[in-house]
């Protein structure tokens, strides 16, 4: 099932977090969260990123994975991860981002599959993943290292927070960003219903509530 | 234990609905309460008939309601899940599966007490539910984890909701000693969470209300069909059942 695996100076390129694929512009949830009190120090950005990874990061890492081995079906995958976000803040964030990531895929591994309209991010990220010959478990870590890196920038710019001292929990959490993709990957060939649904309904209530404010640094 | 419960509500001809099978067996007893009248749904509330779940049960509720008859579903307590009593090694999981059929013209309320994990308690909740197109659902489901003062113990909700066919919210939600963050600010934020699911036909013209907050820790989102899922988390079940309430007022589909 596993295809062989691509270029892994190519997975760096599309993990790298200054792709212009929009994701400066996100902050996961945290915002919300932040603003809310629960956030405050690095002990709690720590909980918040496990949690996420634990939760979103697997759910992202398998529709990733899927969305790279199964480039026929991606309608389907896409609205199988819509029926597992309740929440129309983060549908947006998530298809916003998607549609970036096309963009700058098409400008890197032209594919036909890239021209087409706009999916949510993981499901993307497989489809451009699979553009750039990379193999399904590459796009699971990738969507597995997404969900943790970004929320972790926009710590350091919300709270101050030391950068070292949140590049270090990055680091304590690359290992479980393998393990999550690896655990992405067991559920590669299961039907729709059966892929992981792990949500998080602290974040999907913040995303409303941060939705609703006029004025935030992130857009989710 | 295994047990399974088996409730099939249908139309009476006189604009009421019976209740053609209504079996249980312990720890799952059903009855049938409240007045038989046109108009008015068939009551039925789940009473345990034992303590549990406890680690090692296997436990199945079916339900099916056929086109034109209405059916609420209750429990007379929360259901505590609770681990194997003196287990040697590994305890048992338990299980409790939850699978409803509504039919087109049908109408289906569950609205139980909570499910409470215990401390040291492995559960597994599964919920399937079907409501074919025209199908009424309002569908509640509640967790606190841990008792009083205590730990949560593990915990995991598998939900399908489907629609005319086609599945319109997934979600599962793991919680306790296994599970990476999940009392933090990315999962929960607390020790109590809820979601009450609607669909709505009503809705099937001009689409769900818009998402909106339900107070601090709440909000209503509409889900991909005539549907909605009001969401909540708080310090308790007080904190979450209350604008779980409040999104019950945002829809006609009432019991």
């Amino acid at each position: 099932m596993t295809t062989a695996a691509g270029s892994l100076a190519t997975l760096l390129v599309l993990a790298d977090g200054r792709l212009p694929a929009g994701g400066h512009a996100h902050s996961s949830g945290l915002e919300a969260q932040v603003s809310a009190g629960r956030i405050r120090h690095l002990a709690d950005v720590d909980a918040f990123l496990r949690g996420r990874l634990a939760t979103g990061g697997l759910v992202a890492s398998a529709f990733a994975g899927a969305g790279c081995a199964r480039t026929h079906a991606i309608e389907d995958l896409d609205f199988a991860f819509e029926v597992r976000t309740p929440s129309p803040a983060l549908r947006h964030a998530s298809r916003a981002q998607g549609k970036a990531l096309f963009r700058a895929g098409r400008a890197m591994w032209p594919a036909p599959a890239l021209h087409r309209p706009d999916v949510h991010q993981p499901v993307a990220l497989g489809v451009v993943a699979a553009a750039a010959g990379l193999a399904p478990e590459q796009a699971a870590v990738a969507a597995a290292w997404h969900t943790i890196s970004g929320p972790a920038s926009a710590a350091v710019r919300l709270l101050g927070l030391d950068p070292y001292g949140v590049h270090a929990l990055l680091a304590r959490l690359a290992p479980d960003c393998d393990t999550i993709a690896t655990k992405a990957m067991t559920y590669l060939e299961k039907s729709l219903d059966d892929l992981p649904a792990d949500g998080a309904p602290l974040l999907d209530i913040g995303a409303e509530h941060h939705a609703t404010w006029e004025v935030r640094l992130f857009a989710s | 234990m295994r047990a399974v419960a088996r409730i099939v509500a249908a139309p009476d001809g006189r604009g009421g609905t019976s209740l053609p099978t209504l079996a249980g067996e312990p720890p799952l007893l059903v009855r049938r309460t409240g007045t038989r009248q046109p108009g008015v749904p068939a009551d039925v509330h789940l009473v345990g008939g034992a303590a549990g779940p406890l680690g090692g049960d296997r436990l199945r509720i079916e339900i099916t309601v056929e086109s034109g008859a209405a059916l609420v579903v209750r429990t007379v307590a929360a259901s505590i899940a609770l681990p194997t009593p003196h287990a040697h090694g590994r305890p048992d999981t338990s299980l409790v599966e939850v699978h409803a059929t509504v039919a087109r013209g049908g109408l289906l309320h569950w609205l139980p007490e909570p499910l409470i994990g215990a401390a040291g308690c492995d559960h597994d909740a599964v919920t399937r539910v079907d409501v074919a197109d025209g199908g009424t659902l309002v569908w509640r489901d509640e967790l606190v984890c841990g008792r009083h003062g205590e730990d949560s113990g593990a915990v995991r909700l598998h939900t399908t909701v489907r629609y005319a066919d086609r599945t319109l919210y997934r979600h599962d939600l793991t919680v306790g000693p296994a599970a990476p963050g999940w009392s933090g600010p990315a999962v929960l934020g607390g020790r109590a969470t809820g979601t009450l699911i609607v669909i709505d036909p009503a809705w099937s013209d001009g689409g769900p209300p818009p998402a909106t907050p339900l107070g601090d820790t709440a909000a209503a989102m509409p889900l991909p069909g005539p549907a909605m899922l009001a969401t909540a988390v708080g310090a308790d079940l007080r904190a979450v059942r209350a604008p779980l309430e409040r999104a019950r007022q945002l829809t006609s589909a009432a019991a």
